[in-house]
This record gives C-alpha cells, structure tokens and sequence, in this order.
C-alpha cells in the first residue's frame, strides 16, 4: 500500500551556465526530512492536550518544534551549501483512476533555504512571543496554534507535490485566521480574520484551477513531473501554460498579498504583533513567491507562460508603489510595518516577473530577517507603551536601547543602505529588472525599473518617519516606558546581526554562494545572474534612499519636530486616497461582499422561501382545494346526497309507522279482525 | 241433518267474542271473549267434522285440540294479567301500552 | 465463514436492527435502561458485523459483488432476495452503521421532547435497516422497498419528536406547527419522487424482459437495449427520485424544513445517510444501466449541481437559524458530490463517493454540535448566540474544527470531495462538453470561497465574541460524556480520511474505474 518513491538515489545533475553541478542525494539529513513539517505538527496536539499541565504552558513544546527545526534547517542548509542536494520522498495515500496521492518532502535549494528561514525566524519570534504573550488569556492556545502555523508552512515548503502545496497553503490560512482572531473577543478582529482567510480564499480558486489544469495536463501533481514536462516542451502543457500560469499566480497573489488582493494583509495586524511578525512578514506571505519560484520555468520558458510574466513584474511593480505610499500615511505602527510588508512582497514579485529567481528569492531571504525583527522592535515598543499609534509613542530611544538599536538596523536594512541586508538584495532587483529591460522586458520592464527606484526612495521615507516618531522627540504617551525583558531583546539582537549580515551570501562577484544554493534544483531555472556589481545602479539606490532618509529627516527629524507637522503631513491630492486606500476596501465590501452578503443571499433565501417553497406550497395548497372540490363538491353533495336520501327516506317512513304501533291490544285484534275480513273478502272475491 | 243452525250459532258466539275483545277494557273479559270465539271456532269443526262423515273424524279431535291449547292460553293470559294487576293495581287493556316498540 | 460470505453477512447487517426494533417493542416501556442497551447492543452488532465484512472484504477485487447471496423472494414478479457490496456500497455502509451507533450513543441522554425513548429508538432501528438495506440491495423491488422504509420512521420522527414552533406560510391563513409542516413536506416530496422512481423501475423491468435485477439490468445497459427515447423517460423518472432525495436544486425544498424541525438525531442521520440514498441512486443504478442517457443527462446534471453550489451557499448567507444554515449547507455540498457524478470520470465518481462519506461525517457532527447548542440555548437564533469559545470551549472547539472541516480544509475529510469533483470536471468524460464542464468548474471553485465565508459567519456569530447578556448569568455544562462519544469518533474520522484518503479510495477506486470504463465503452459504442 505505501511505496516510497525515491527519486534523486540517481545523482541529478543541474546544468547551471554551463558548468554542470552534481547534486547529492543529501543522505541520511534528507531521507529523514519529513520531520521538518511533522514534529511541529505532532507537537502542535501536544500543546493542545497536555500544553496547560507544563511549566510553560505550553510553549517549550512550541520552542522545541522551532529549535528542531532550525537545527534540521541549517545543517541542510549548510550542506547544501557545501555540495548542493537534491532528494525527493513521497508516500502514496491514494489513486484514484490515473492520478497518485501522495504525502512527500522535497529536499532541495528553494526549500531548504525555506526550512532555514522558517526555523531561525520562527525560533527567534517563538522565543520572543514568550516574553510578548505573557499573561495571555490564551497563551496555550496562542502557541499551539502557532505551532501549527509553522507546521503548515513546512507542510508548503516541503511539498513535491502540488496537492500537498494546496494542503499546506490552506492550513496555513487556517493558522492565520486562528491568529488574526486571536483576541476574539471583540468582533473587529473576527472581521479581519475573516477578511484574511476570504481573501485568500478567492485566489486560493487560482490555485485550485491552476493545479487541476497543470496536474490534469501532465498527468501528475509533482513539480518534478510539471518541471519535466516543461524541459521536454510537452505540446500539451504548452497549449495550456498561459491559464495554468496565470491561475498559479492568481493563488500566489492571494498569499503573497498582491495587488488587489493585498487587502487582507494590513488587517491582520490585528493579530498579536509575533504572528504579524512570522506570519505576515517574513514566511506565509512569501508563499506566493515560493510558489512562482518552485514552477518557476513555467513561466520562464520561452514556450509557456512567458505572457504571465508580464503580468506578474506589473503586478509586482503596482504593489510595491501603491502599498508603498499608503505606508507613508499610516499612523500604526504595524500598518506601517505592514504596508512596508506589502510594498517589498512587490518587490519580490516584479523581481520573479522579470525574470530573476535568485533576486527574487533573495530579497525574501533578507527580507524575512529584517521585517521579522522590525515587526518585533514595534511589538517591544507596543509592548512598553501598550498603542499601536504612533502619536502616543515617540522619544522611546533612550529608554528602550535594544529596540532602538535593533530597529534602526532593521530600518536601515530595509531603506537599502549599504551594506546592510536590504542593499544587497534590492540591488539585485534592480539589476535583474535593469537587464531585463534590455533582454525582451521592453518598456514594461523600464517602466517597472523607474518605479522600482522610486519604491526605494518612498521605502526610506516612511522607515525613516516611523523611526524618527517612534524613538526620537518627546515621549507623548502615558505611563513610562521600560525595555522589554531579555526573552524579547536577545531576538531582536540576534535577528539584528542576522538583518545586517544576510546580504553577504550574494555580492555579486565578490561571493554568490546563495545563487547556488538555490539553484540547487531538478532542472537549472536558467536565469540571469549579475556577474559584478552594477555600480551606476547600485549607487542610484542607494542615492535614492539616502534621499528618502533626508526628506524624512526634513519633515520629522527632531530638531524640526512638532507636534503639527507630524499630523499636517498631507501628500495634496493623493492624501484622501492613500487614506482611504484607493478605495479598494470599500469596493470590495460595498461592491463584492456587500451584494453577496445581503442582497444575493437574501435574494437566495428569498427565491426558496417564496418561489421554489411558494411553488411547493401552491402544490399543496393547489391539492387541499382540489380536495375541497371533491370531498365538498362532489363527494358530500352528490355522491353522499343519495345515499343520505336513502337513509333519510327510511327514517321518514319509520317515523309513519311508527304511529301504527299504539302497544294497545285491543287496536291490534281490530286490526287483525279487519285484516281476516279483508282476506275473506278477497278470498270469496278473487278465489 | 243439517248444518245452517250450528253455523248461525257459531257465528253469533264469534261475532260475540269480537265484539267482547275489542271493547272490554277489562282484560280479564277480554280473555273470556277470545274463550268466546275459540268455542265458536270449535262449534264449527264439530259440525263439518259430523257434517262430512270424516272416518278419521279429524273435526272433533281438532276440536279437543284447540281445546287444550285454550286452557294453556288462558292459564297463561290469566297469570300475566294477575301480574300485570298486581304492578299496576288496574287490568284496564287500553292503559298498557308495553309493546310500544 | 463462508456462511458469513455468502450474504448471512449482509443480512445480519441489514436485519439486525429491525430484529432490535422488535425486541425493543417486548421490553416494557419503564424499563428504559434495559430499552436503551437493547437499541445499542443491536445497533453496534450490525456495526461490528459490518467491520468483520469490512476486514473481510477483498479490495483486490472491488469491483465485483462480494458477500452477496441471490435467491427466490416473490417469483410471481421475478424479484430476487439479490444482495451484496462493492467498493462503491461499501464505505456507505460502514458509515451507516456507524452513524446509527453513535446517535443512540448521543440519544442516551438527550431525549426530543415528548420524552419517549422506546418508540424513538424503535424508529431509529428501523431506521437503519433501511438505510443499510438500501446500500446492499442489488435488486430493484429490494432497493425500492428499503428506500421507502425509510421514509416513514423519519416521517414520524419529524412529525412527533420535531419543533414545534408555529410558522407561517406565505399566503396561508393560519399558523401551522412547524413539524407538521416539515414532516408532511418530506413525506410527500419523497413519495412524489419514488413514485416516478418505481415507474422507472417497472419500465426497465418490462423493457428487459421481467428481471429487476440490477447485475443484469446493467449488462442489458451496456448493450444498448435501454437505448432510445425510453431510456430518456426512464432516466427522467429515476432522475426524479434520486434527484429528490440527494436533494438537487430545485427539488431541494423539503430538506431545510425537515432539517430544522427534526429533533438532532434525527437531523444527524437526515444528512448523514439519508441524502446519500438519492446520491447512492445515481452512481447505482442510473448510471451503469443507462449509460447512454447519463452521458445526455450529465451537462444538465452539471449545471443544476452548480446551481445549488451557488445557490445554497448565498441562501445559508441569509439565514439566522443555526440548523437551517447547516442544513442549506447540505445543498451545497451535495452539489459538489452530483457534480462529480455528472463528470461520468473515475476522479469525479470517487470524488462523489468521498464526498459523501465526508458530508455523512462532517455534516452529521455539525448537527450534533446545533442540536447540542440548541439543547442549551433554547433557540438557534444565531443573533442571540455568542462566545460559545468562551462558554463552553469543547463544544465551541469541535464545531470550529467541524466548521473548516465543513469548508474543505485540505487535510480534512470534506476536501477530497470538493476539489476532486472540480478536478474532475475540468476533463469530463469523451463526449461531454469541455465548455459546459470547465464554467462548472470555475463557478464551483468560487463556491468554494463562499461556502468558507457563511461558515466563517456561523463560527463568528456561534463561538467568537463576548457572551451576550443574556447568557452571561447562564451556566452551561460543556459536552458531557454521551455528547463526546458521539462527537470524538467523527472527529478522528474526519482527521483520519483527510489525512489518509486512501481509507475510501482504496475501496471505491477500482469498481469506480471498471464503472466508468463500462459507462465509456457503453456511449463510445
């Protein structure tokens, strides 16, 4: 019944540039890699059963799962740097007709890159959300489900399969309305929950049609199939590539919270800010990128749905600038974080739309450090002076040292100042959009490289007002703010030197070690890869945020600061837009959720209750009249009528006789006498 | 011999012994008017009986017969009227309306 | 065992708890704890002799009828005492049993008023003979006779034990109890469909030469002898009966009332294996012995499966009855299972089969959860309701799990069905129209999101929030004992067959695909 496919005992090699790389088969670490998404899982039902009895409630089981999976992660992910692996494992759980369910673990460069991020930013945040949480209504609760958000989205990462892929994606969004509603108390949250798990449910209908053409087509649900078919130029999957392609993106879109479905993502920060921090910054969100990256040829190929990329570098390219701006009028600092969040996701994307799965990728890689460690820095701060708005905080930078520090790395990483994280792999966007654009990209891809640049600059503008509000000037709140306790400082210190140094793995031609390391694949992704630092680009971003970081250092720096010119900052025209969002909130609630809400489902209700029901109903009724008709009608009138005749004419003619019978003898003997004679009579007549 | 004279007797005791059971009110009387008429009825079986020289003389023992039967009746009749007299302090026929359906 | 092989298996099953109603109606009414084991011990015999056949049971070889016996019943119509399963039949059948078990489990402690354990039990066994009658009979006077036993313990069920809240009717005059209205409803709808369904059944019979049995009849299918207009008209005709009792849009009208006046068991078992009858129907008989009309049939299937997809998931948005939703839920779940059976393809026939295994479990226990609700409140108002999470965390616990197990979470029974069927359609069977198939597709992806959103709903107005003030000085006890015996077991099996579906595929995947290659070669000519 279980057949256990093991596919990379035959060394793969991956043509990369033209040197050919042997891969390993990864060994024992990688036979045994199911684990990665299963402990946490399996321990998940321990929280929920046993986690009240332990001394931390819970949580050590969480802080183990996340240690497992951290030390699992990175030994991979130093031997993949090492020699490049590539193992794929499954376990049948059923056919049906010609298609194979199955449960595997998929053990290469992109997912293993994603074990590692997973586990050292979870572990990191799991070890911070000990100190956040503390005295929670439900801190068990809070880490089992957490736990389970980690589990599932090892589950996603680790799937060879595009079933398995669809199973993780959801549970992850399950694991994410549990968190968004957390506090469930007040129904606002309840909203934004649902409003995460809708939202991605509507794309997750990409991604249901995009693997059910893709899976039907090829005739299997593995990437490994999907990949092979792709490098043998299957005609079949050519005809299809560009909905499958298209559909695909539509779901990644949903999780990595593109434009227009990126509504979900700054309502979510509704959530503790550890679940914003794991969850809607540095691994859920990137699934959608994940996803372009793991069926990445697909749209690569110049066969297949290279149309789909165009759509998806501007997509990306409209993410990145429309969320960017909102950033910029946000007063939460979470919103901030997360239209920041939602902004560089763009990033990501534009970077995959133009081509470039290593930038792509690497941005995420950077990315998750420094997000996950600015998301923490606001938690602390929140933390310490129990708001999320910006306007109660302020001045915090002597007070709170650690979250200062760290922040401000973490600021700086993201603006892209060199050589922190967020420079190197911006940079790399940059360039990859830049040789696109010169490689087939056109206009679009030109387009896209100016709007990339001018993110830059708005990134460093809003990091640099939310610093500059939050940590300098006066403090404005009530109470007085400490330094959050060791539990959450040492993450944020070790997310900090990991925010400062993750940019190290790829310069280009100094060191491009993680160029390699993911492109630890079955086929080569055969994308393009900056042989030197493109100077002239480099120093235009970097110009760019430093510009950025001046103007915010204009408008909020200390010297200047007052209480007026943080709330006069109004961008003229655009300002109510941004507010509002460009309105796509109310669209959808107005225009798509409203209607179906109200008006469609009433209109269903009302079509069962009075047409469908009142056509039932009419039947029925319909049937009593025709019953009146017989049984009233016909039945008691004429039917009945003559039976009743018959009756009513013998009572009457009882009633007459009944007169005749006096009981007097002497009547009856007359009577008996008369009728003698009578006889006589007639005797004597007719004898 | 001839047969007129006992047919005008018994007709007269008959016709006697209508009239008694349709207008005594006395029951007792009644009952002796229906002895009336059983006796004529008698008359007349005795006298065709003679009167056609039956070997079996079937008239006359049709009459002992009906004789019998006559005083069973009346030992009957005369018991429930005592009855009835006795309930009812009164043997008045036309006060007894008992067979009334 | 070859006694037990050949059919003694299958009987005991099916007979067992009529024998139990029996024995019960012996037992004097005051004795109600000896009433009570009597009902169980009957009803987990039939289960465990279910499970023996299951274990028994040759997955090598599912397409074939196994466990079956063939004899002399009434030969003046030539109708055969003919039985046996497959592995098509086979998971239905477990699962009734298995549902049977745990409602007199949940029934020990929560009786519908008016209290009267014995003849509420009694109906329930009868119940189950039935409904497991109806999964192994292979004739179709067996079958017919089975699928209308049914319909009078229920009929009684709803009519005696249901709500007895009075409604009124549009455009009638008076008010009337809502369980009269219900049971009535129920009763003649089904009637009106089995009628035709029974006509359906003389006509094949008289077409074939007077056997109703239905190996044979299948036979006769494939060789085109249904073929023509009469196939049309006897397809119409089952059509109506099964359509009815699945139920498809727009013949669906009877299911929210009998759902929301029965008492819960009887709701439980409504949804858990009654609807699978009409489902069972189709993939049994309509479709093998008239291939060739399921194949002109199967668009128009398509769309009305669509349509109540769409159609009950926007009326469940609209409803404020707790029970009602979930049974409007029903339509739109049994949708996706009519739609995978439309497809005429081995993935969207086995996409039908788990589909209804995990509607049984799934919508069964979300029953339990309403009428447990309902048993504390007192009303299904879902505006009074509130931070059940709060006020009662296991009960609130498990409907949240059954809720995302209810909208297709992978990983969860309810998904295979969903997303299989929507595989399916994306390539239907040779012939059927791609056009026709892939909107269906598309528009049931999307129902999809729907279907998450008024379950999401459900979860915030039952278990999320505060408690409102009215309850706030309630005390609520959390499941008790008999609660959770019913509930764990469908919780595991909800776990278990969406962790593992080959739990059902194993069973159901061969005889779908010798099925469906039969169906092929049939209309491929």
């Amino acid at each position: 019944m279980t057949t256990l496919h093991l596919f990379a005992s035959q060394l793969l090699l991956a043509a990369e540039e033209g040197k050919a790389v042997e891969l390993s088969d990864g060994g024992v670490l990688a036979e045994f890699a199911w684990l990665i998404p299963v402990v946490p899982l399996v321990l998940m039902f321990g929280i929920v059963f046993f986690g009240k009895r332990l001394p931390f409630k819970g949580w050590e089981l969480a802080e183990l799962s996340m240690a497992f999976v951290a030390v699992y992660g990175v030994a991979l992910f130093a031997m993949n740097a090492s020699e490049g692996i590539y193992y794929e494992g499954s376990v049948e759980i059923a056919t049906i007709g010609s298609y194979v369910i199955e449960w595997g673990w998929i053990v290469d460069g992109l997912s293993i890159m994603m074990y590692a991020v997973v586990g050292v930013v979870g572990l990191a945040v799991f070890t911070y959300a000990k100190g956040y949480m503390e005295g929670d209504v439900r801190f068990t609760w809070f880490f089992a489900a957490f736990t389970l958000f980690a589990g599932a989205m090892l589950v996603l990462v680790s799937s060879p399969n595009m079933i398995q892929l669809i199973v993780g994606w959801e549970l992850v969004g399950v694991a994410s309305y549990l968190l968004i509603g957390h506090y469930w108390e007040d129904h606002a949250n309840n909203a934004a929950a649902i409003k995460a798990f809708i939202t991605n449910k509507v794309a997750d209908v990409g991604l249901f049609i995009g693997v059910i053409i893709a899976g039907v087509t090829v005739g299997s649900f593995r990437f490994s199939d999907l990949l092979g078919a792709i490098e043998a130029a299957d005609s079949a999957l050519v005809d299809v590539a560009f909905w499958a392609g298209l559909a695909l993106f539509i779901g990644a879109m949903g999780k990595s919270a593109q434009f227009p479905f990126h509504v979900w993502l700054p309502d979510a920060m509704a959530g503790p800010t550890p679940v914003s921090s794991l969850m809607h910054a540095a691994t859920m969100v990137t699934a959608g990128v994940y996803l372009i990256g793991r069926v990445f040829p697909l749209y690569h190929d110049a066969l297949f749905a290279v149309d789909v990329k165009t759509i998806i570098i501007v997509v990306g390219a409209a993410t990145l600038l429309l969320t960017g701006l909102i950033a910029l009028v946000q007063n939460d600092i979470k919103k901030v974080l997360a239209y920041s969040t939602l902004s560089q996701l763009g990033y990501m994307t534009a970077a995959m739309g133009a081509g470039a799965y290593t930038a792509g990728l690497f941005h995420l890689f950077t990315h998750a450090y420094f997000k996950a460690l600015l998301f923490l820095g606001a938690g602390s701060v929140i933390h310490a002076v129990h708001s999320n708005d910006m306007s109660d905080m302020g001045g915090l930078r002597k007070s709170m040292p650690y979250t200062y520090w760290t922040f401000l790395v973490g600021s700086l990483a993201l603006a892209g100042i060199f050589p922190l994280a967020g420079f190197w792999s911006k940079d790399e966007i940059l360039a990859s959009i830049s040789y696109d654009a010169s490689h087939g990209g056109g206009t679009v891809a030109t387009v896209v490289l100016v709007i990339a640049i001018v993110g830059a600059f708005i990134t460093a503008f809003y990091m640099a007002r939310a610093v500059y509000l939050t940590f300098f000037g006066e403090y404005k709140g009530e109470g007085h703010p400490h330094e959050s306790p060791r539990i959450m400082t040492y993450p944020l210190v070790g997310l900090g030197v990991l925010a400062a140094i993750a940019g190290f793995a790829n310069m280009p031609g100094i060191f491009t070690g993680f160029t390699d390391w993911v492109g630890a694949r079955l086929i080569p992704m055969g994308d393009h890869h900056a042989e030197s630092i493109d100077f002239v680009l480099a120093g235009i971003g970097l110009a760019v945020a430093l510009a950025g970081i001046g103007l915010g250092t204009r408008i909020w720096g200390p010297d200047r600061e007052t209480q007026e010119a943080r709330d006069t900052f109004r961008i003229a025209g655009l300002y109510p837009l941004l507010e509002r969002k460009y309105y796509i909130d109310d669209l959808y609630l107005y225009g798509i959720v409203g209607p179906t809400k109200g008006p469609l489902a009433r209109a269903a209700d009302w079509s069962n209750t009075y047409i469908i029901d009142g056509v039932v109903n009419a039947f029925g009724a319909a049937a009593r009249l025709l019953a009146r008709v017989v049984y009233g009608g016909l039945d008691q009138r004429g039917i009945d009528l003559a039976i009743n005749a018959v009756g009513a004419g013998t009572g009457e003619v009882g009633e007459g006789l009944r007169h005749a019978q006096t009981g007097k003898v002497q009547q009856y003997a007359a009577a008996l006498f008369v009728g003698a004679v009578l006889l006589v009579v007639g005797f004597l007549i007719f004898g | 011999m001839t047969l007129n004279p006992f047919l005008v007797l018994a007709s007269l005791l008959f016709s006697i012994g209508v009239y008694g059971v349709l207008v005594r009110r006395n029951a007792v009387l009644v009952l002796l008017s229906v002895e009336l008429m059983l006796t004529a009825v008698n008359i007349n079986l005795v006298a065709f009986g003679a009167h056609i020289q039956d070997t079996l003389a079937s008239g006359q023992v049709f009459a002992l017969f009906v004789l019998t039967v006559a005083a069973a009746e009346v030992g009957i009749g005369l018991a429930i009227v005592l009855l009835i007299f006795r309930n009812r302090s009164s043997a008045n026929v036309d006060e007894l309306d008992l067979m009334k359906w | 065992m070859s006694w037990f092989e050949s059919g003694w298996g299958l009987s005991l099953i099916v007979f067992l708890p009529l024998v139990g109603a029996g024995v019960l109606l012996l037992i004097p009414k005051s004795k109600e704890q000896v009433v009570k084991t009597t009902a169980l011990l009957f009803s987990l015999a039939a289960f465990a002799v279910s499970v023996v056949v299951l274990l028994q049971f040759d997955f090598d070889g599912t397409e074939a009828f196994q466990f079956g016996t063939d004899l002399s019943w009434i030969p003046a119509i030539n109708s055969r005492y003919h039985i046996g399963i497959d592995g098509i039949s086979l998971p239905l059948l477990v699962l009734s049993t298995f549902v049977l078990v745990l409602a007199i489990v949940y029934s020990w402690d929560h009786w519908p008023e008016p209290r009267n354990p014995k003849a509420f039990l009694v109906l329930m066994l009868v119940l189950g003979t039935g409904m497991n009658g109806t999964f192994v009979a292979l004739d179709l006077i067996l079958f017919f006779i089975f699928f209308e036993v049914v319909l009078l313990p229920m009929y009684f069920m709803i009519g005696i034990w249901g709500d007895r809240k009075p409604i009124r009717l549009p455009g009638w005059k008076r008010d009337v109890e809502t369980r009269l209205y219900a049971s009535i409803k129920f009763f003649l709808f089904t009637l009106f469909g089995s009628a035709f369904m029974l006509l359906g059944f003389l006509a094949l019979s008289w077409k074939a030469g007077g056997t109703f049995d239905m190996v044979a009849l299948s036979e006769m299918g494939r060789a085109g002898v249904f073929a023509g207009a009469f196939g049309q008209w006897v397809f119409a005709a089952l059509f109506l009966g099964f359509a009815v009792k699945v139920p498809m849009w727009p013949l669906h009208s009877w299911l929210p009332d009998a759902h929301t006046a029965a008492p819960t068991v009887g709701s439980v078992l409504l949804a858990a294996i009654l609807l699978k009858l009409g489902s069972y129907g189709f993939v049994r008989i309509s479709l093998p012995i008239l291939p060739e009309q399921a194949q002109d049939w199967a668009p128009a299937i398509a769309i009305l499966a669509v349509i109540a997809i769409i159609y009950g998931s926007l009326a469940c948005l609209a409803q404020t009855d707790m029970k009602r939703l979930i049974a409007f839920s029903s339509v739109g779940h049994m949708g996706f299972v009519m739609l995978g059976i439309a497809t005429l393809t081995d993935v969207g026939i086995n996409a039908a089969i788990i589909g209804m295994v995990a509607h049984g479990i799934i919508t069964g226990l979300l029953f339990f959860l309403a009428g447990s609700m309902q048993h504390r409140y007192h009303t299904r108002e879902m505006a009074r309701l509130g931070g059940a999470m709060k006020s009662m965390p296991i009960i609130g616990g498990i409907l949240a799990f059954t809720a995302m197990a209810s909208l297709g979470l992978p990983g969860l029974a309810g998904f295979w069905g969903e997303f299989m069927a929507l595989l399916g359609s994306y390539n239907p069977l040779d012939g059927l129209s791609l056009g026709v198939f892939r909107t269906a597709m598309v528009i049931g992806a999307i129902g999809t999101v729907l279907t998450a959103g008024y379950l999401l709903w459900m979860l915030q107005k039952v278990n999320l929030g505060e408690v409102p003030e009215e309850w706030r000085d309630a005390n609520f006890h959390d499941a008790d004992g008999y609660e959770l015996g019913a509930w764990v077991p469908l919780v595991l099996a909800t776990l278990a067959i969406g962790i593992f579906p080959k739990i059902v595929f194993g069973a159901t995947d061969d005889a779908v695909v010798n099925l469906v290659e039969n169906i092929s070669r049939a209309v491929g000519g």
